[in-house]
Formats: C-alpha cells, structure tokens, sequence
C-alpha cells in the first residue's frame, strides 16, 4: 500500500470552504454550459465535499491507484458537483469545467467513464449506481478478499422509485457487503415535484433497515455529521450501509432552495453572477471570523 | 471444396444431438479453469443455464443474485469495472429481454466485458409459450453499439463460442436453445468470433443459417441436391459483426440468397444480411423466420412446422423462390 490515507486532515471550517467553492464552481458551469441541474447538485455539496476532500482513499495524480476506495454516482444528472469535487481535487484543470455539456468535451451530460479518467461507472439512467457498486464490493470482499477498500454510492431519492435499487439493496444485504456505504441524497424533489406526491418513499429509514441495512439518518448539509456518519459506516463490517442525508435542494442559493423548479435548469449567466457573489461574500465573511 | 469439416452423420437419422445449453456449461467450466477472473452470475435458473456445472466446481465464484434481471447485469458490470470477467445467464426472454437499457449504459457505453447468456431462446422453447420463446433478442442485441452478438449453431460451437468470449475483453451475447438438436459439427471445426464459415459448396443459391436453423439448412440443401439444385449453405454463429466477406462472396457467385433463423427476421440474420446486400450487392433475399409474430404452445417440432422452418419445408421454399425469375439466374 503506497500511502494508507492520502488526504490531508482538513478541518470542519476548510471543508465547508470548499463546499462553498464547488456550488461557485457548479453555478459557473451551469450558467456557461445553459443547461443542466441545478439544485441536486447544490445540494450534494457537502456529502461529495466530504467524499473528495475527506473520507475516500483516492489519488488524483493517479485516478487507477489500485488501492483506491470507489466512488459510484448513480443520479448521473448531478454531474456538476461530482465534476467540481474531481477538478478542485486535481483530476483535471479548473478551467476544463467551462466545457461542461460542449461538443467534444471530457464532460459529458451525464458522465460517461469511458471518457475522464477518475469516473468508475457511467450513469444517467436512473437507479443502476447501487448494483454497480455492490458488484464491486462483493469482488473487493468476497473475491480478491482486500478489507482496505470501501465502495461508496451516492443516489437521489426521487430514483429510488426504482425497482433495480431494491433488487441492489436485497443483493448487498444476502452478501454482507459491509464496504458498501450508500448515500441517499433526500432532498424531497424529482422533475415532477415534491418526492411525497409523486411516488411516496415514506419511511426510508423502516424501508432501509427492513432490506437489511445499517441506516443512518443525518443532516446531509452539515460536513462533521457527515464525517461521523461515514465512520459510522465503515465500523459496521457485517451490512452495508445506507446514509440518508437530508439535503436542502439548491442549497446555498436561497431563491432556488426547496424549489423543484430547479430541478433540471441551469441559472442565467446573471442569476449565477449575483449568487455566486453572494457565496463569495458568505465564505469571506467566515474567513474574516 | 469447403474445408469445414462436419459431423459424418449430419445426414443421417442418427445424427447426435445436445441442447446448445450444455455446451455452453462446458465452456463456462473450461473458461473458469483458464482464468480465475471468471465468475458467473445467475438469475434463479443456474441448473437451466447449465452454470451449474461452474458453480459446484467454482462455488466461489459463483454469485446467485435472486430473480431480478436488472440487478444480474448491473451487478456484473460492477464485477467486471473489478476486474472480473462475467457471465450473466438467464432465459433470453428475461436477460436480455427484461434489462436492454441497463446492458446498454453499464455494459456497452460503459464499456465492460460483461458476457451475457440467453438460454431457452427461440421456438424450440416449445411447451412454455410465445412469453418465454425469445425471438427477438437478436435485434436488440444487435443494434447496440459495442456489442458482440453469437448465435451457436450446434453445444460443440456453443462450447467454443462460449471460451472465445471469455477471452475477448468485450459485451458480448451468446444465444443458447433448451432443447436436444442435432450436432453437426466436429471439435476440430473451425470457431471464430466474426467468422461465418461454408459449410457446404454450391453455386445455385445461398443458404445462410444462424443457430439451431444451420442444421436444418443443410438438410434442405441435401434435398435440393436431389432435385438438381445446387445450394451453397453458410453458417454464420456471429451475427454482429458479420462475417461480410464471406456471405458476399457466396452471393457474387449464387447470385441469390436465402436467410433462416430462429427469430424475428425483422432486426435478426434477415435483417443484417438484407442490409448487407441492399449495400452491396443487391440480390433477390428470401428471409425465412418469424415474421412479425408471437410463438405459441406446442412441441418444437409443431412449432418449426407450423413456422415453415424444418428442413423439408426450408427446401420447398427455398426452391420455390428459384422459381421467381428474378431470383434464379439457372432458369
């Protein structure tokens, strides 16, 4: 094992730093590239903050480090975050984020692993991240018998109306796949509206547990409750586990917040040049106190 | 003198037969010994596919993941980003037939060798009905991009076919039969991903078979014989990609062909060949399969009789379109 934890000890207020760094990074991109999401992406920033800068065992400089953790993103259309989080780590240059959505770009609509070294999966279509991931859990436990790795899945909660999560969910927990840390990113929105009215999840945390799982619940917002979800996760050997995060859709923005509208728009170059200013001004007045 | 060699009874009442299934469960064995990075995934069907014979040697590399399709081939495509090299099986009518996107995004755009096996396709599903007779896997395999497509015609090419996808690091669709049908080729005949192979000379027309309906091709170029025509017939196990140079030098010579399958002819060997000579060499076609229907209940036998695809009726068919002038250049 070259280096058993490549990330440096960053503290809660640097992370939430850089958080703030990749909603700037997600708006810029959004407003440039005049279509995508926008509000999945604000608000997974803390849970891929957390991720990227924190948690996982990965290696920019070399994305096939063979002693990496995997990171899967089955809500594909969330794309900008994942795509900040990879270039403010040093996947590839901050610059190339302008090129998001363009012909001939790295990064695709949806990502496409094939395309940018540091993706292990290409999603879009909804509801085929959990399957993947358990997959490669199961070989990394069962198989190659390598307890250093951890496989972690992000997914939305409007995609787990999905019935190939649930055969995901029945599979990880049969197998004890115990590297398998899933986050569900709650944020109560799909394109159609509220998550409640369009197909009711209810209770995930019964429905969770109930598959087999090791649930937590957490507020998907706050890094340090992320962080200790995650050691949480990775002390339970014998299930996977699933982390709910309750996210705040557009977090960050306080005009797209909880709205489903933003769903699937992009913000206009001045929508995205006022917001941006205002997170600007958000983590400067933080640096100052 | 075409040098494929076949089984010396092919002609013969006695000639030996094996479901196709079987010899693709002796493949998989072979495939697991070769290389440890096989494993072999299965939908509740592992004694039908015949991946029960890896999974009592290699029991641990051997995962049942429950009747749940869409999860056996995003599974594998996790597998296979590890390092795996696995096999997906289950009845054609449910892998591909049921999870078509998910092979598309976490196989083929994803790009991982995930092998998947449709058992049970086609009529000679027989008793089961027209849901589990798949007929239309060829097309839907076929159309997607980065995808491999084999049609075994007898379980000794099923075998080979099986150990030549094990090795060849791409998504690829291997179509297997329940049902016993005659073996007509020898393990010393040849098996080439990509390759269709002559099996028998003649310069009248061209008899193109995939799967079990090479065989009964054969049989009905044999009775042709007898009735003065000379039909050359062309195995093409690999439908995608198909073996181009092969077929089209059959037809420059025969100036007419015939295609049969086991399937919708509409997207399946029918499908590829027209567009082939449409494009190439425009000759009179004859695609003899299902056209735009369901199977239904019966035997195989009243199956491939009520579809018109013994080796009887291929021969009457094939000799009636002969007599279309534009399709023969002997009249």
């Amino acid at each position: 094992m070259t280096d058993p934890q490549p990330q440096k000890p960053r503290t809660i207020e640097e992370l939430e730093g850089i958080a703030n760094e990749l909603r700037v990074s997600v708006l810029d991109m959004l407003a440039k590239a005049g279509s995508g999401h926008s509000a999945g992406p604000l608000g997974m920033a803390e849970i891929l903050t957390v991720l990227y800068f924190r948690c996982m065992r990965h290696d920019p400089k070399d994305p096939d480090w063979p002693d990496r953790d995997i990171f899967m993103l089955s809500n594909g259309h969330t794309a900008p975050i994942l795509y900040a989080a990879m270039a403010h780590s040093g996947y590839f240059p901050l610059s190339e984020l302008d090129t998001l959505r363009r012909f001939g770009s790295r990064l695709q609509g949806h990502p496409e692993r094939r395309s940018l070294p540091g993706l292990e999966n290409t999603s879009g279509p909804l509801g085929e991240g959990l399957s993947q991931g358990a997959g490669y859990a199961y070989v990394l436990r069962h198989l190659d018998r390598n307890p250093q790795r951890f496989v972690y899945v992000v997914m939305g909660d409007g995609e787990i109306d999905e019935g190939n999560v649930w055969e995901a969910a029945m599979f990880a927990a049969k197998y004890h796949l115990g590297n398998l840390v899933a986050f569900v990113d709650r944020n109560f929105i799909q394109i159609d509206g509220s998550t409640e009215d369009v197909m009711p999840l209810g209770d995930l945390t019964g429905k969770w547990r109930t598959f087999g799982w090791h649930v937590l619940e957490v507020d998907g917002n706050n890094v340090g409750a992320l962080i200790e979800a995650v050691a949480l996760a990775k002390a339970v050997t014998d299930r996977p586990t699933v982390i709910i995060a309750n996210t705040v859709p557009g977090k960050g923005v306080k005009y797209m917040e909880y709205d489903y509208a933003w769903h699937g728009k992009p913000p206009t170059a001045q929508q995205a040049r006022e917001w941006i200013a205002v997170l600007t001004n958000t983590s400067m007045e933080k640096e100052d106190a | 003198m075409t040098s494929y060699p076949l089984d010396p009874d092919t002609y013969d009442a006695a000639v030996r037969r094996e479901p196709i299934r079987m010899g693709f469960g002796r493949g998989l064995l072979e495939a697991g010994r070769q290389d440890g990075s096989v494993v072999a995934l299965c939908a509740d069907l592992a004694e039908s596919t015949q991946m029960g014979l890896f999974a009592r040697a290699f029991p641990e590399r051997f995962i049942e993941v429950g009747i749940a399709e869409q999860n056996l081939v995003t599974v594998a495509a996790g597998m296979a980003r590890a390092g795996k090299t696995p096999f997906t099986s289950s009845y054609a009518a449910f892998s591909p037939g049921r999870c078509w996107e998910q092979i598309k995004t976490t196989a083929c755009i994803n790009e991982q060798p995930v092998k998947i096996i449709g058992s049970h396709a086609g009529l000679i599903t027989g008793p089961d009905g027209a849901t589990h007779q798949m007929l239309e896997d060829i097309a839907l395999m076929r159309v997607m991009p980065g995808m491999i497509v084999i049609c075994p015609g007898d379980s000794i090419e099923a075998e080979k076919a099986t150990l030549a996808i094990a090795k060849n690091g791409l998504p690829s669709y291997l179509r297997v039969a329940r049902d016993a049908t005659p073996i007509f080729s020898t393990p010393e005949s040849p098996f080439d991903i990509g390759r269709a192979y002559v099996l028998r000379e003649g310069t009248d027309i061209t008899l193109i078979g995939t799967g079990t309906l090479t065989y009964q091709l054969l049989i009905a170029a044999h009775i042709l014989e007898g009735r003065g025509i000379a039909a050359e017939v062309v195995h093409a196990p690999t439908i995608k990609p198909l073996d181009e140079e092969t077929i089209l030098a059959s037809v420059a010579k025969t100036g007419a062909a015939v295609s049969a399958e086991e399937g919708q002819v509409a997207g399946g060997l029918g499908g590829a060949v027209a567009e082939l000579l449409c494009e190439k060499l425009p000759a009179p076609l004859l695609r003899l399969g299902v056209n735009d229907r369901y199977g239904e209940s019966g035997t195989p036998g009243e199956l491939m009789e009520t579809f018109g695809l013994t080796g009887d009726q291929l021969a009457v068919r094939t000799a009636e379109f002969l007599q279309r002038p534009s399709a023969s250049r002997r009249v």
